[in-house]
């Protein structure tokens, strides 16, 4: 027990944890998505492996780590196979500051919201060196559209959080959640004495999420109908198993965050967990937050089944002219109300 | 300036519109028939290739080689022969034999039958590897009980 107590063995521990969680997450979701696609579609989806297709995921990356990793002749074979590597571990170090439970966090920093965002960023840089290691036209052109993409849906998202941190005065994610206490009301979603237009605040956020991981309607990396495979033409194997893990760990990522930010993570919204539950007040708390964040990651597949994928110049519209204009009026009033109510 | 400003929310309401019609068929129960395990039954103007009929009283195939429908084919693909049993006034088939491959499903033989002997078969599983399993011998085909729904 004192072993298990020490610092280095808890961090390890609970990093562990969150590698499983992230794996097992993005094995399952591709199984969520695609049965919820089924269930959108009238159909059963995947349903021979298994009982009731439980088996899929499984059988899945079997085939895919059977087969062989090819690496284009022409291709910079360092960058080639580093590239998976820099889309998932950003998303994995991510997770390490989210916190899932009053105490239940692999690493509590006081700038958490500002790494999520920084290490978030890189996930740009990755796909542009996928794109630019294997030497093929089609995957520059694509990833040249994900980084125009991903720019310009960085300061919408960046503006809301803006927004959101003059609201709580902190960076700390446990700080955030910890001011959300009490009834749902008090969640940041609800609270319009703030900020009247919060929940906009909120689609925008969820907007930005969704254009950040490359989701559908905003799915221009990968565009299978109509780009082969985007910036992963060239991925094989899987190295292209790593891409689509990570897009679902940036999509657990998105939803944790925004269930911290919006959502009031492991608060229940009715009120504190009695103090005489002890430890099983943390793990109710885990459930009332793992509820919230897959709520919204079945909002995430609803909507990619729902809207078909966008053109490329109303993705960008979207975001220049109205998501950022309306996330800068929720900012200016915002602040406006700060300054000019009293706390 | 007015119509552009609402055109935000009312794209934003619109979008939220399409989102409850794709949770509405969410709790819609599967429409796919799952074929291997589960198959449609065939409608009853379903046109598989023909299959001789078998007169339930006497139990033996109702066609009397008369070869009308080999005449009638279009593209040739009926065979037709029978002979004539000890005692008896009609002729019975021998061979009935037609090459799915050419025919074209047009119910000329059907329509030039005098003894109603010949009928479309609901039979629509009909892989194969090779040409020649297209040339049926219609009397050694299952019946229509065992060729499919």
């Amino acid at each position: 027990m004192s072993l298990l107590a020490t610092e280095p063995i808890r961090l390890l521990l609970s990093l562990l944890c969150i590698v499983a969680f992230v794996g097992g997450n993005a094995a399952y979701l591709v199984l969520a998505e695609r049965k919820g696609a089924g269930r959108f579609q009238n159909r059963p989806g995947p349903n021979e492996a298994g009982y009731g297709g439980w088996l899929q995921p499984i059988a899945d990356v079997g085939k895919l780590i059977s087969k062989q990793l090819m690496v284009p002749p022409d291709a910079d074979r360092l960058l080639f196979r580093l590239a998976p590597l820099v889309v998932l571990t950003p998303a994995m170090m991510c997770l390490a500051v989210i916190p899932f439970g009053d105490t239940l966090v692999a690493r509590n920093i006081n700038v958490g919201l500002l790494m999520v965002f920084s290490f978030g960023s890189i996930n740009v840089m990755a796909i542009l060196l996928s794109g630019w290691a294997s030497r093929n036209k089609f995957a520059i052109m694509s990833s040249a559209r994900v980084v125009s993409q991903n720019v310009a849906y960085e300061i919408p998202m960046l503006l809301v959080v803006i927004t959101l941190l003059m609201a709580t005065g902190s960076m700390d994610l446990g700080e955030i959640v910890r001011q959300q206490a009490g009834g749902f009301w008090h969640w940041n979603f609800c609270r319009v004495w703030i900020n009247p237009l919060m929940p906009v605040t909120f689609v925008i956020f969820f907007i930005c999420m969704l254009a950040e991981t490359n989701r559908a309607p905003f799915d221009m990396a990968e565009a299978e109908s109509e780009l082969v495979a985007g910036a992963f033409t060239e991925y094989g194997s899987m190295g292209f198993g790593v891409f689509f893990m990570a897009e679902y760990a940036n999509i657990v990522l998105g939803c944790s965050l925004a269930t911290v930010l919006f959502f009031g993570g492991w608060q229940t919204g009715l009120g504190a967990v009695p103090a005489a539950w002890g430890g099983w007040g943390v793990l109710v708390g885990l459930g009332f937050f793992m509820a919230k964040m897959y709520a919204l990651i079945f909002t995430v597949i609803w909507v990619r089944w729902t809207f078909p994928r966008t053109q490329f110049y109303s993705l960008l519209n979207l975001s220049w002219k109205i998501l950022i204009p309306v996330s800068l009026f929720t900012l200016l009033l915002s602040s406006a109300m700060i300054k000019l109510l009293p706390r | 300036m007015k119509t552009s400003l609402l055109a935000v929310p009312r794209g934003f309401l619109s979008l939220l519109t399409g989102m409850r019609v794709t949770l509405a068929q969410f709790f819609k129960p599967a429409v796919t028939v799952q074929y291997p395990w589960q198959t449609l039954k065939m409608p009853a103007r379903f046109r598989g290739h023909i299959e001789l009929i078998i007169d339930p009283e006497t139990g033996r195939y109702r066609c009397i080689a008369c070869k009308l429908c080999e005449r009638a084919c279009p593209s040739d693909c009926i065979v037709v022969d029978g002979a004539k049993l000890e005692g008896e006034k009609r002729k019975s088939v021998t061979q009935y034999q037609m090459d799915f491959t050419k025919c074209s499903l047009c119910g000329e033989c059907i329509e030039a039958c005098p003894s109603d002997a010949i009928r479309f078969s609901r039979a629509y599983n009909l892989a194969g590897t090779s040409k020649d399993e297209y040339h049926y011998d219609l009397m050694k085909r299952p019946g229509p009980g065992e060729q499919g729904p």
